[in-house]
C-alpha cells in the first residue's frame, strides 16, 4: 500500500527537506515505521510510549486519526497523510 | 396609454394586487418567505424603516434590482411612505420580468402611525458612510453591520507579524476598539514584517507605535494599549472587555493560556500561527461564546494539541525565522474571521484549520473535532485554573 507522507516544515530536517515521502504501509503505524526506516529519527519526533506525541497530530485525509482508529487505521493505496505538529510562531 | 399623471397611477394600481398593512404586519409575524423591498429614498429608511426590510431607492431599482433580488419568480412586497411611488415600482419591477410582486398600501407613514414595529438604524456621521461605503454597499454588511463593527471590541494579542497585518485592515474596517497587549518595543529587525511600526518608531513601546499607525489611518478607532505580557494574573482583567480575541502570541505558553482562558471566559479566539514558511489558522468557538453567536460550538486549542511541547523537542530558535509576507497573509485570514464573527456572516473556521505552505501556494483544509476528553473543555474538565508554562524559545 503505497501513501504518501506531508513532511512539515520543522521536520524536514531530517528528510533532507523533501515534503513528501512515499512510503508502504498498511495502517498509519507501519507507514510511519516504514519513514523512521528511511528517515532515522522521525519515530522519536512524532511518537512516544503511549501512541502519537500530544502535540502532534497526524491526518489520513483530513481527518485526525485520534479520531479514527489511532495508530491502527487502515490505508489504502493513494491516501495522504500529513503531520501537523503545533507551533506557535506569531509575534516576537 | 395613460397620458397624465392621475390615469398613469390609476393604471398601475390596477395592474398590481394591493396589500393590506394588517395583511403584511401578519404575514410577517407568520415568518412568510417573501422579500420585503424599501424603495424609499435612503435618509427616509434611515429614519426608520419595517424590520427586514431591504432598501433599493427607486431611483436605483433598474440599476440594483436583478443583483439584489435575482430571482425573477421571487415573492416581492415593496413598499414606500404612502403607496403612490412602491405602485410605480411594481410596474417597473413588472417589465424587467418580476411576475411575483405586490405592494403594500398605504405605506410606511401609516404603518408607523399605527405603532406596528420599525426598526431605526444605528446612525453613522456622513463622514463615516463615505469612509466605509464600499461596506455599506455590500448587502452582507449594509449600515447595520457597520454599525456592529463600529460598536466591536477586538483584542489582539501581540502587536507583531500577525498583529500587525490584522490590526491595520481591522482599525480600516472600523473595529470600535482594539485592544493590543504587547510588552515589546520596536526593533529593527521587526520591520521585515510588522507593518504596524515604522522605522521612524525604532525603540518605542509596539503599543505606543500600533496606536500611532491606527490613529493616523482611522480615527474612528479608540486603541487601548497595554503595555504587559499576557499572565495567568492579567488574563481574566484583559479579556473580560472584548467581544472577539485574536491570537497572533510567539510562543506555547501565551497560547495555551489564551486557549483556556477563552473556555473558563467564553471568548472567541482567532488563531494564527506561522514557522518559516509555513502558517495555521483556525477559529476556536467555545460552547458559552457559541451559544452567544447561536451557532455550533467547535473544539479549542487543547482537543486539538492538549499539551505544549517540552521545550528540547520544540522547534529551536536556531532553526526559525520567517518569510515576512507569511504573516500577512495569516493575519489579514485571522482578521477576516474576526469580522466574520462581529457581523455573523459567511461560515467561520470553526472545527476547520487552514494551512498555508507558501513555498508550495497550498491551502489545505483539516478537519478539527472536539476531544470528549479535553481537559478544559470537556464534559470532566481537569484545568478550572490557570497554568503558567516554563516559558521557552519564542520563535516568528
Amino acid at each position: 500500500m503505497e501513501v504518501t507522507v506531508r513532511i512539515p516544515t520543522p521536520l524536514r530536517t531530517l528528510t533532507a527537506g523533501a515534503d513528501e515521502v512515499s512510503v508502504l504501509g498498511e495502517t498509519v503505524g507501519a507507514a510511519l515505521e516504514a519513514l523512521e526506516a528511511k528517515h532515522p529519527g522521525m519515530r522519536e519526533r512524532l511518537l512516544d510510549e503511549k501512541g502519537v506525541r500530544r502535540f502532534i497530530n497526524i491526518y489520513v485525509g483530513e481527518e485526525d486519526v485520534r479520531f479514527l482508529e489511532g495508530l491502527s487505521t487502515k490505508l489504502k493505496a493513494g491516501d495522504q497523510l500529513s503531520i501537523v505538529p503545533a507551533i506557535a510562531g506569531g509575534a516576537a | 396609454m395613460p397620458t397624465t399623471y392621475a390615469d398613469l397611477i390609476a393604471s398601475v394600481r390596477k395592474a398590481t394586487r394591493e396589500v393590506s398593512l394588517d395583511e403584511l404586519k401578519q404575514r410577517l409575524a407568520a415568518k412568510e418567505p417573501f422579500t420585503l423591498l424599501d424603495v424609499r429614498e435612503k435618509e427616509e429608511f434611515r429614519a426608520g424603516h419595517i424590520p427586514g426590510a431591504l432598501s433599493i431607492p427607486r431611483g436605483f431599482l433598474e440599476i440594483q434590482v436583478e443583483q439584489r433580488i435575482p430571482d425573477k419568480s421571487a415573492k416581492i412586497v415593496a413598499y414606500c411612505a404612502g403607496g403612490t411611488r412602491s405602485a410605480l415600482v411594481a410596474a417597473t419591477l413588472a417589465q424587467l420580468g418580476y411576475t411575483n410582486v405586490e405592494t403594500a398600501n398605504p405605506g410606511f407613514v401609516r404603518w408607523k402611525d399605527l405603532g406596528y414595529p420599525i426598526d431605526t438604524p444605528p446612525q453613522l456621521t456622513d463622514a463615516q458612510r463615505d469612509r466605509y461605503s464600499r461596506h455599506i454597499l455590500l448587502p452582507e454588511v449594509g449600515e447595520a453591520g457597520q454599525a456592529k463593527l463600529l460598536k466591536s471590541k477586538v483584542l489582539l494579542i501581540g502587536a507583531g507579524g500577525l498583529g500587525s497585518p490584522a490590526g491595520l485592515y481591522l482599525a480600516a474596517a472600523g473595529i470600535g476598539t482594539l485592544g493590543i497587549v504587547d510588552a515589546d518595543t520596536v526593533d529593527a529587525s521587526n520591520l521585515q514584517r510588522q507593518i504596524l511600526h515604522a522605522t521612524s518608531r525604532i525603540g518605542e513601546p509596539k503599543v505606543d507605535s500600533a496606536a500611532k499607525a491606527i490613529r493616523d489611518l482611522n480615527p474612528d478607532v479608540k486603541v487601548v494599549g497595554y503595555r504587559e505580557r499576557l499572565s495567568s494574573s492579567n488574563v481574566d482583567r484583559l479579556f473580560s472587555d472584548y467581544d472577539v480575541i485574536v491570537d497572533g502570541t510567539d510562543n506555547f505558553p501565551t497560547r495555551y493560556l489564551v486557549n483556556d482562558a477563552s473556555v473558563l471566559l467564553g471568548k472567541p479566539i482567532v488563531h494564527g500561527s506561522i514557522f518559516r514558511f509555513d502558517g495555521q489558522v483556525t477559529t476556536f468557538l467555545p460552547e458559552r461564546a457559541a451559544t452567544k453567536l447561536g451557532i455550533e460550538p467547535g473544539p479549542c486549542y487543547r482537543c486539538l494539541y492538549p499539551e505544549p511541547p517540552p521545550p528540547h523537542l520544540a522547534p529551536s530558535c536556531q532553526e526559525a525565522g520567517v518569510l515576512g509576507i507569511l504573516p500577512g497573509v495569516i493575519g489579514v485570514m485571522q482578521a477576516t474571521e474576526a469580522i466574520k464573527l462581529i457581523l455573523g456572516r459567511g461560515d467561520p473556521l470553526v472545527g476547520r484549520l487552514v494551512t498555508y505552505d507558501s513555498l508550495k501556494m497550498k491551502f489545505r483544509e483539516l478537519r478539527l473535532r472536539r476531544d470528549p476528553n479535553c481537559a478544559v473543555c470537556g464534559p470532566k474538565p481537569t484545568i478550572t485554573s490557570y497554568i503558567d508554562y516554563e516559558g521557552f524559545c519564542s520563535l516568528g
